[in-house]
């Protein structure tokens, strides 16, 4: 699904990646762990292409190269970011949000639009999945969430586009205990063979739900390990250093 | 090359012409003018005098140039200040005598005049150039008393509750344009809501300037009798054309005791291209005044066309208790200018006052936000809260917030809140990241924005509105 060969980026004279290979199979869970600052929220941008970035190496997603194909047109193709720092946008409704972009993924994929009603039946549902209230949904959007709540609304996000391949960026720091099973369920539930996923993670306590096939650390811009889930639980106890 | 792409998408829509015999009055601006005008209309004498009184006066006043936009010299004695359909000429009765031709036009622009296709619950005089074309819904609002005319009708039928009121909101003699307004102002809309009548629908004027070399000087006069409640919207637009046409427009709000005025404008007359060619000029005075005790005079404004927009919709607010309410947007792009604002004048005790202002810049534009509160010496315990945010889009716009405030007693209290902005490139990220290209993400970043002024326009034009705002901005970004 995804190959990445030899990536560097590089943003306001910095050199961020430094020659980054991966290769996420169809139906993989991979997991990224890594110390602060060492690119993994650069990463996750440079696949949704986020501008700003001096790119070379080569990123293929399903046999196409996307180093120059625009944000949106990965996004409808299937790739999704769940946000480290989810963005609020005032004066929007947070359900109006969600259904122009269903409605513009459905459109770039020749499918019919939907309307109203079946959006409110659709969003209802995989809004108790997830259990969030009703009363979010007519928010503006991320306006005053809070942390957990803003990380929650990402997943619903996920739920509702159905991408092929999800990155998620942290999407368990900050949250408790019962948000956190929430949220592992909520991609467990969406997990299938067909779909893949990165999960940028500091913790072993999201892996410990959701397992991953391969466990990569981060480190200045490399990735300098890579393992199964044991090496999840070896980082736990030791750290990164002992890696160095 | 998406900007170029974009910019083919941002077609003025309404810039078609109709092609229609018309009839003028002679041309320039000369007394024989007004005379013509007068005439043509049927008018009484002491209007005539009015309209005399303001055009002698106007000979000895200079164009105002303290607004931030300048342009070239008009030509006053080059235009023509009265034009009508041909058809027109003696007036239509009803719809089935009016020129298909005219009823094709607003059909075009999307204004059924044919009550049967109504827009639901909405009233509309439709004013082509110089004339009221029809007014929908008139047997409806006559069973409550209310009065919605032309201005024209109104002078004939209903002359002094007209006399009454005619400038006593804007002086004759008040500037330039309000008294070139009054030497030649040809049609508009007049509305009377009798006391404790609450108006059951939206009223509405539709202005459509169609000829060439004209200008458009409308009249629109609005009475709320005690205890009454009226909301009221006009739109504009006008062919594309490379000539800059002049828009002077008066329009006078009077609320008496416990009455409510809601003025919503959608003002889209052509902008012109992107280079800056063509364009109205929209050099507008609009005033009311809360008369009454606990009167209130609620001014929503949506301005995204013309070339200039130059308007200070203002507020006297008289009564005691009396509230005044500004809310606008004002979107420029390319070569566009707007120096709009509003004036809440306190006299009375309690009065209040709120200000909520966007502005939205892009390409060449620029933007600005000019605006007085002037608190009395007696207007005891008066409140204003003023915001202007301001948003820009690109390197090479402005926007500028110029707020004149004067408090002149001290248990009156002001607040002035402004921002300004770039648009966000990381909300922008955001949205493209759900699948929403880059003209989608504007406009829904942008509408966000504008939302609290969105939400006081009548339903049945907010979702026009929100579209107008998005494609005023079309290609300014990416
Ligand atoms: N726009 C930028 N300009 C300069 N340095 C940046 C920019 N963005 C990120 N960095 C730096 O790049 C490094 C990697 O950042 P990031 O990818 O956010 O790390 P992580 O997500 O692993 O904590 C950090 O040292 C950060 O300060
Ligand atoms: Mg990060």
């Amino acid at each position: 699904m995804l190959k990445i060969i030899n990536l560097k980026a590089s943003t306001g004279g910095k050199d961020i990646l430094k020659g980054l290979n991966l290769e996420i199979k169809t139906g993989e869970v991979h997991a990224i762990m890594g110390p602060n600052g060492s690119g993994k929220s650069t990463l996750a941008n440079v696949l949704s292409g986020k501008p700003g970035y001096d790119i070379s190496g080569e990123i293929n997603f399903e046999g196409k190269k996307l180093n120059n194909v625009p944000i949106e047109e990965r996004a409808q193709n299937g790739i999704f970011l769940a946000f480290q720092y989810p963005l609020e946008i005032p004066g929007v409704n947070t359900s109006n949000f969600l259904r122009t972009a269903i409605n513009s993924i459905r459109k770039a994929k020749g499918e019919k639009e939907l309307d109203a009603l079946s959006f409110i039946k659709l969003i209802k549902e995989k809004a108790s999945e997830l259990k969030i209230d009703e009363k979010f949904l007519s928010r503006q959007l991320n306006v005053g969430f809070s942390g957990g709540e803003k990380k929650k609304n990402e997943i619903l996000q996920m739920k509702l586009l159905e991408p092929k391949l999800s990155v998620l960026d942290e999407t368990d720091s900050g949250l408790d205990i019962d948000a956190l099973r929430i949220v592992a369920d909520g991609v467990n539930s969406y997990k299938n063979k067909d779909n893949s996923f990165l999960i940028i993670t500091h913790y072993q306590r999201l892996l410990d739900y959701i397992k991953p096939d391969y466990i990569h650390v981060l480190s200045n811009g490399k990735i300098i390990k890579t393992g199964r889930s044991e090496l999840g639980q070896q980082l736990e106890k030791t750290g990164y250093k002992y890696l160095n | 090359m998406k900007n170029k792409e974009l910019n083919s998408l941002k077609e003025y829509k309404y810039g078609f012409t109709t092609q229609i015999e018309d009839f003028k009055a002679p041309k320039g601006l000369t007394e024989e003018t007004v005379r013509f005008i007068s005439k043509i209309k049927k008018e009484p004498k002491w209007l005539l005098d009015w309209r005399l009184r303001a055009f002698k006066r106007l000979k000895s006043l200079k164009e105002p140039n303290w607004q931030k936009p300048k342009y070239p010299k008009i030509q006053y004695q080059d235009l023509y200040y009265f034009s009508s359909p041909k058809s027109l000429k003696d007036k239509p009765k009803s719809l089935d005598e009016v020129d298909p031709k005219l009823i094709e036009t607003y059909k075009k622009l999307g204004i059924p005049l044919d009550e049967q296709k109504r827009l639901s619950g909405v009233a509309v005089d439709a004013v082509f150039d110089s004339v009221s074309v029809a007014t929908t819904f008139k047997g409806e609002l006559t069973k409550k008393g209310i009065i919605f005319c032309s201005i024209s009708e109104a002078i004939q039928k209903h002359p002094s509750l007209v006399k009454k009121y005619l400038g006593s909101v804007i002086p004759l003699t008040d500037h330039y344009f309000a008294t070139l307004n009054s030497a030649v102002f040809t049609d508009g809309s007049f509305v009377y809501i009798p006391p404790n009548v609450k108006c059951p629908m939206e009223l509405s004027t539709y202005f459509r300037i169609n000829a060439s070399q004209t200008g458009q000087f409308e009249r629109t006069l609005i009475i709320a009798d005690k205890g009454s409640y009226v909301s009221y919207l006009e739109g504009c637009t006008a062919p594309m054309r490379d000539e800059n046409q002049l828009h002077a427009a008066n329009v006078e709000l009077i609320a008496l005791d416990d009455a409510e005025i809601k003025y919503s404008t959608v003002q889209n007359w052509y902008p012109g291209d992107e280079k800056g060619n063509g364009g109205i000029y929209n050099f507008v005075t609009k005033r009311g005044v809360c008369k009454g005790k606990n009167s209130k005079i609620s001014w929503t404004q949506v301005e995204t066309g013309s070339a200039i927009t130059w308007k200070y919709p203002s507020c006297i607010l008289q009564g005691d208790n009396s509230v005044g309410e500004f809310y606008s947007i004002a979107i420029t792009n390319n070569h566009q200018k707007a120096d709009t604002g509003t004036k809440m004048i306190h006299l009375g005790k309690n009065t209040k006052s709120k200000i909520i202002s966007k502005g939205i810049s892009a390409g060449n534009a620029d933007n600005t936000y000019r605006g007085l509160v002037d608190i009395n010496r007696k207007a005891l315990h008066s409140r204003n809260y003023t915001q202007c945010d301001s948003l820009l889009m690109g390197n090479s716009c402005g926007a500028h917030t110029i707020p004149y405030i004067k408090n002149k007693n001290a248990s009156s209290i002001i607040e002035h809140e402004a921002t300004t902005s770039k648009i966000n490139e990381d909300q922008l990220f955001y949205c493209n990241q759900r699948g929403l290209n880059q003209e989608e993400a504007v406009s829904l970043i942008v509408n966000g924005f504008c939302k609290e002024v969105l939400q006081q326009l009548p339903m049945e034009f907010a979702v026009e509105a929100q579209k107008l705002v998005s494609i005023s901005l079309e290609g300014s970004v990416g």
